[in-house]
């Protein structure tokens, strides 16, 4: 897979919310054969126990900061401009939230801050609504990829409207990437089969009872679904269509 | 002189640079940014850039999520 210019073997970004320490996540990250991995930015706490950035430097994977938690096109421009700095990269997952409750995208505000960001020369990845139209808006200003959501963040409901995922996918000239919704193995295939280039997943794998299992589930799940996405799927059918042929049958 | 860090008011001495705050705080070499005031201060001006009376100053590092 290509992203805004880099080559990529693995399909998953893993999200690295809600493990339980920060062995949990090593370990989870080389389950899962990602390379790359969200980090947020907070308040910095002087009784913090260990650096996530050295223990993510010891997996060997890329980056992706996002703006969790801003609910403003300028709070979420100056959360990238801080991990611009803090972490030495132009990419960022774009969040701009507009409830607190079901954390959806806030469409306008979203917009707004992509086309800023685009214009200082971030690779903005927008977690975006899965709806159509604001995805091409989205690649109209620049976004490096569209990430539609499949159902709010950590709710685990899976891919609630496969029709508008679908919709984004045929139509977009950008990688899409599934982010948010995924609760387990068959929602990843699905978003793959379904033509998705990618898949970000945090709190299936991060808050499965069995972190490391369930990683290795979803990577399994984004290779099946991607490789049952290009040999090309069978019409659905109303009726039965008989495998075996008529021709030659015995009659008693 | 007094700052608001991280949302809490802080006095710092009055010639405090970003560099003393982030020693003060003890704040890890990698994985940290500084706004004052809302602006972005680049790593390499935080030795050189002193605060003034009233800064808001947040120092932000990198924790698990997304």
């Amino acid at each position: 897979m290509k992203l805004a210019g880099r080559s990529f073997e693995s399909r998953l970004i893993l999200g690295t919310g809600g493990f339980r320490s920060l062995e949990a996540m090593a370990e989870a990250i080389r389950s899962s054969g990602t390379e790359m991995v969200t980090v947020a930015l907070r308040r910095i706490d002087p009784g913090a126990r260990g650096s996530i950035v050295d223990v993510l430097a010891g997996c060997g994977v890329a980056l992706l900061p996002n703006t969790a938690g801003c609910y403003t096109a300028r709070d979420a421009v100056l959360t990238a401009q801080l991990a611009r700095e803090a972490f030495e990269t132009d990419w960022v997952k774009l969040e701009v939230i507009g409830d607190d409750r079901n954390l959806l995208p806030d469409a306008p505000a979203l917009l707004e801050a992509a086309e800023q960001l685009v214009d200082e020369g971030f690779h903005v990845l927008p977690y975006t609504n899965d709806d159509p139209i604001l995805a091409r808006r989205l690649e109209d200003v620049g976004c490096a990829a569209v990430m539609p959501l499949g159902s709010p963040i950590g709710s685990g409901q899976g891919i609630l409207n496969p029709y508008n995922l679908r919709l984004i996918v045929e139509h977009a000239g950008v990688p899409v990437i599934l982010d948010a919704g995924v609760g387990t193995a068959s929602d990843a295939a699905l978003a793959m089969e379904i033509g998705c280039d990618a898949v970000l997943c945090a709190s299936a794998i991060s808050r499965a009872d069995d972190p490391l299992a369930m990683a290795r589930a979803i990577r399994m799940a984004v290779e099946a679904g991607r490789l049952a996405h290009e040999a090309g799927r069978i019409p659905r059918r109303l009726y039965a269509e008989a495998s075996t042929p008529d021709a030659g049958i015995p009659a008693f | 002189m007094n700052v608001v860090l991280n949302g809490r008011p802080a006095e710092l001495g009055d010639e405090a640079t970003i560099a003393d705050v982030l020693a003060h705080l003890g704040a890890p070499e990698r994985g940290v940014a500084v706004a004052v005031d809302a602006e972005v201060v680049p790593r390499g001006e935080w030795p050189r850039t002193r605060l003034h009376e009233g800064a808001q100053v947040e120092v932000v590092q990198a924790v698990q999520g997304g």
